[in-house]
């Protein structure tokens, strides 16, 4: 089996907001698959679809070769979920909710789970409300990470975790990784996406609009060029895939499609390179440019990405 | 540089008070009337119900002379200090309606306190321009309100029989309202949780209950014949809010002085609070809850259903285990006392059943344990509803766990806790009764088809409409207001049938029914299947 996540065309309003719009998803057996989107885009609504909390209203889910829906038990033997916001029982110790989150799924790695609580600073002993944000979290991570299983999904789950906690987080994701399992990762920690996923999707109203490797989505996106010029250029407004164009003079800042960026250098060599700065394209510029809603960037293409 | 004038020692305690005032009023805009209402229709329709019962002064006399020798009566009632319909009014809900004031108070208290704590919810109010003291102070407004509005209503609609005892009834019940309205701003700073704060401060009514009962019961009390003068109330009855409530005296040359005393207990409590409240950490308690296990044996969601619900049943079965024990230790005397009056006698026999006063009163008491085991069994099965809309359902149904096997594990608590609950208070009237343990327990199991009837409906509703399924309370509490109240006025029978308690056979004393036993049981086993069928069906909810 190569696939550990398949989604296509899926579908669910809940009255009537549309919360789910055609969405596709597709995640390889183990990788780990960043799945990004604005808030309310529907990433938590394809999540619970996918642990079968949530009926579809028509499309195709597939988890780990099975019906999420109808096979859900089976499927859940093999999954770990850490939910975004997790709640305790408030007279149970956390160390009693590992084992019992670790006895419903597949099983629990005793040596490994005193591991991470050592590494996550946890301790097990206190009861429900008294943890703070950032322990109950730790609770349901440990919970995962500990557990025997194929596939963890990953809602949001380093929310709350101190930078420190987060580098521990992301050690453990390396590990999974190592061992072969999969991890779909939500996540607005874009640098916690760029160092761990391989490949991410992202969707916006309910849709997956980009898909892919961070190097493809890369390509995707605009580089920015500032040159020193010796006579101020010629045609470079003309030129396709330029935004953003500002000249001063023989200064010239620009924006330009990385795919078009040849013309645009042919251009300015044409008019004596004194100096030339260009920087690739941030994650942060990728993402703005997809979580900007649709009538901002009709209406001012020019500008959405320049923020 | 800019510096902040914040003059010193003016934290302006009480700053935000109004505000919280009027959005706890708001929150509360439905809960505080209901209260207020079945409260005062209880009291106000008690004139008309005495009258129809005790209505010549030879059957007052009798009924005067029976509390005075009878002092299981005097327990459950307390003593009757007059032979006026006011006086009799006071002495027949007096208490009662104290006691329910008492509830309604400590709710609100507790749900605009720790429950706001709890929540996480007071943390965002706090933060405002809120005083340290404001929600506490909110809070007691509140109850305050609600108990100024219920003494009105008493007083003006018990005006008839005499202003001045009217004033005495409506202020006594108003102000052991607010008694446990101050206790329960104790409780709740004592407390992590509202749960428990609920919980502690009710097993103080309790208490408070049984201490009237047990000083009503020792002496006897003031009814001499020069009313309200002879007889002092024996100590336990002053230790309790609610002997001070009877011993008032309203319609029966009121002692105000006792008002005093009622007012003095809410200052002072109320003092006490206000100082605790004002040295603890929000959020935090002064009893701190003590660490858990580092690791855990919870391996099932049966298991995990049993440890979030063995508190209640463990509860549960000891109040019904006492009721049992107190209702069968005075069965003798009551159908004594009963035999007397045609008219109480005809209400029993409605209730339950035609046979003899003694099974007639027996069956009357098991019918009120059904009603209020239904209470339990909604409690039970809408823990399922309280588990998924915290949100904690949702990750144990990420594991592998299916729904149904998920909700069995509340459900086996909730179908089979109802009928330990029912054996237990069976039990106990055989300790305290002493005769005819098979037939009573046999009555108190033929109770359970109509409780799971009540228990199924909540399953179906929690599956199928999940966002009604607090409607489920609302149908326990039609079933128990048919049951009390229905035939003390004389209700039609079609009204009677609507709950499924009216299809019980009467026993013990009645024949056994099978057909409507097996009915309503096969009636339960369907709400329940069609419950299930609907939650495997739906979305969870989030």
């Amino acid at each position: 089996m190569t696939k550990a996540i398949t989604v296509s065309g899926l579908h669910k309003s809940f009255g009537r907001t549309h919360a789910l719009d055609g969405l596709d998803l597709e995640v390889a057996a183990g990788e780990v698959h960043g799945f990004l989107g604005p808030n309310g885009a529907g990433k938590s609504t394809t999540i619970r679809v996918l642990l079968g909390l949530l009926r579809a209203d028509s499309g195709a889910a597939q988890v780990l070769g099975r019906d999420p829906w109808t096979d859900a038990v089976e499927v859940h033997r093999r999954i770990a979920y850490v939910p975004g916001d997790v709640t305790l029982w408030r007279n149970l110790s956390g160390g009693e909710v590992i084992d019992l989150y670790g006895r419903l799924r597949g099983g629990l790695d005793a040596r490994r789970r005193a591991e991470l609580i050592e590494r996550f600073e946890l301790d097990p002993t206190k009861k429900g409300r008294t943890y703070s944000k950032g322990n109950r979290q730790k609770v349901a991570l440990v919970a995962a990470f500990a557990s025997d299983v194929d596939l963890l999904i990953l809602d949001e789950p380093t929310s709350g975790l101190d930078p420190l906690m987060e580098e521990v987080f992301q050690a453990c994701v390396e590990e999974e990784r190592d061992r072969g399992r999969t991890v779909l990762l939500s996540s607005h920690i874009l640098s916690e996406v760029e160092e761990l996923c391989d490949r991410v999707s992202i969707i916006r109203g309910g849709r997956t609009v980009e898909s892919g490797s961070l190097a493809d989505l890369r390509h995707l996106t605009r580089t920015s060029v500032v040159a020193e010029l010796a006579s101020p250029p010629d045609g470079l407004a003309e030129l396709p895939g330029v935004h953003d164009l500002d000249v001063r003079g023989h200064r010239v800042r620009l924006q330009v499609d990385t795919d078009r960026l040849n013309a645009v250098l042919r251009s300015l060599s044409g008019a004596g390179v004194r100096s030339l700065t260009s920087t690739p394209p941030t994650l942060e510029e990728l993402f703005l440019r997809h979580y900007q809603d649709e009538a901002t960037e009709t209406a001012e293409p020019d500008t959405a990405v320049a923020r | 540089m800019t510096t902040f004038a914040v003059r010193p020692g003016s934290s302006r305690q009480l700053a935000g008070t109004g505000t919280l005032l009027r959005f706890a009023l708001r929150r509360d805009r439905l809960m505080i009337p209901v209260w207020i209402a079945v409260n005062a229709l209880m009291v106000l329709s008690m004139p008309g119900t005495l009258e129809g019962l005790y209505g010549t002064p030879a059957e007052r006399a009798d009924l005067l002379r029976q509390m005075e020798t009878n002092a299981s009566l005097r327990a459950m009632v307390g003593p009757v200090f007059g032979d006026s319909l006011g006086a009799l009014t006071a002495w027949r809900v007096g208490i009662y309606a104290g006691a329910l004031a008492a509830v309604m108070s400590l709710l609100i208290v507790v749900r605009h306190t720790r429950d706001e704590e709890e929540s996480g919810r007071q943390e965002l109010v706090a933060s405002g321009m809120v005083g340290r003291r404001a929600s506490l102070t909110a809070a007691l407004l509140a109850a305050a309100v609600a108990n100024g509005v219920l003494a009105l209503l008493v007083t003006a609609g018990l005006a008839g029989q005499g202003t001045t005892g009217a004033l005495a009834l409506g202020l006594g019940i108003a102000a052991v309202g607010m008694v446990f309205a101050t206790m329960a701003a104790i409780v709740a700073q004592l407390t992590e949780s509202a749960r428990l704060a609920r919980g502690l401060t009710a097993a103080v009514l309790g208490a408070a209950f049984v201490l009237r009962a047990a000083g009503d019961s020792a002496t006897d009390g003031g009814t001499s014949p020069a009313f309200g003068t002879g007889g002092g109330s024996s100590v336990l009855t002053w230790l309790s809010p609610l002997g001070w409530l009877e011993n008032l005296r309203p319609y029966a040359s009121e002692r105000w002085w006792v008002l005093a005393l009622l007012a003095g207990a809410v200052a002072l409590q109320g003092a006490v609070a206000y100082a605790l409240a004002g040295r603890r950490d929000l959020g935090m308690s002064f009893l701190p809850t003590r660490p858990g296990p580092a690791s855990g044996r919870l391996g099932s969601a049966g298991a995990l259903a049993w440890r979030l619900q063995r508190g209640g049943v463990l509860g549960w079965s000891i109040g019904f285990f006492l009721a049992g024990v107190v209702y069968g230790g005075m069965t003798d005397s009551a159908a004594d006392l009963v035999g007397d009056n045609e008219n109480a006698r005809r209400i029993f026999e409605r209730m339950g059943g035609q046979s003899g006063l003694t099974d007639a009163f027996l069956a009357s008491m098991v019918g009120m344990l059904g009603l209020i085991a239904a209470l339990y069994i909604v409690a039970s099965v809408l823990r399922l509803h309280g588990e998924e809309t915290s949100g904690r359902a949702e990750p144990v149904l990420a594991n592998a766990v299916g729904r149904v096997r998920w909700a069995a594990g509340h459900l086996v608590i909730a179908f089979g806790g109802a009928a330990l609950i029912m054996l237990l208070a069976g039990l106990g009237f055989a300790v305290g009764y002493g005769k005819e343990t098979g037939p009573i327990l046999v009555a108190c199991l033929v109770q359970l088809p109509a409780v799971w009837v009540i228990g199924g409906l909540a399953v179906l509703l929690h599956g199928v409409l999940p966002r009604a399924a607090l409607a489920a309370w609302g149908v326990a509490g039609a079933v128990l207001l048919i049951g009390w109240v229905g035939p003390a006025l004389d209700a039609p029978q079609a009204v009677l049938d609507v709950s499924p308690f009216g299809h019980l056979p009467k026993l013990p004393g009645g024949s056994m029914q099978w057909g409507p036993v097996l009915v309503l049981t096969g009636l339960a086993v369907l709400l329940v299947a069609g419950g299930l069928a609907g939650l495997r069906r739906r979305d969870m909810s989030t």
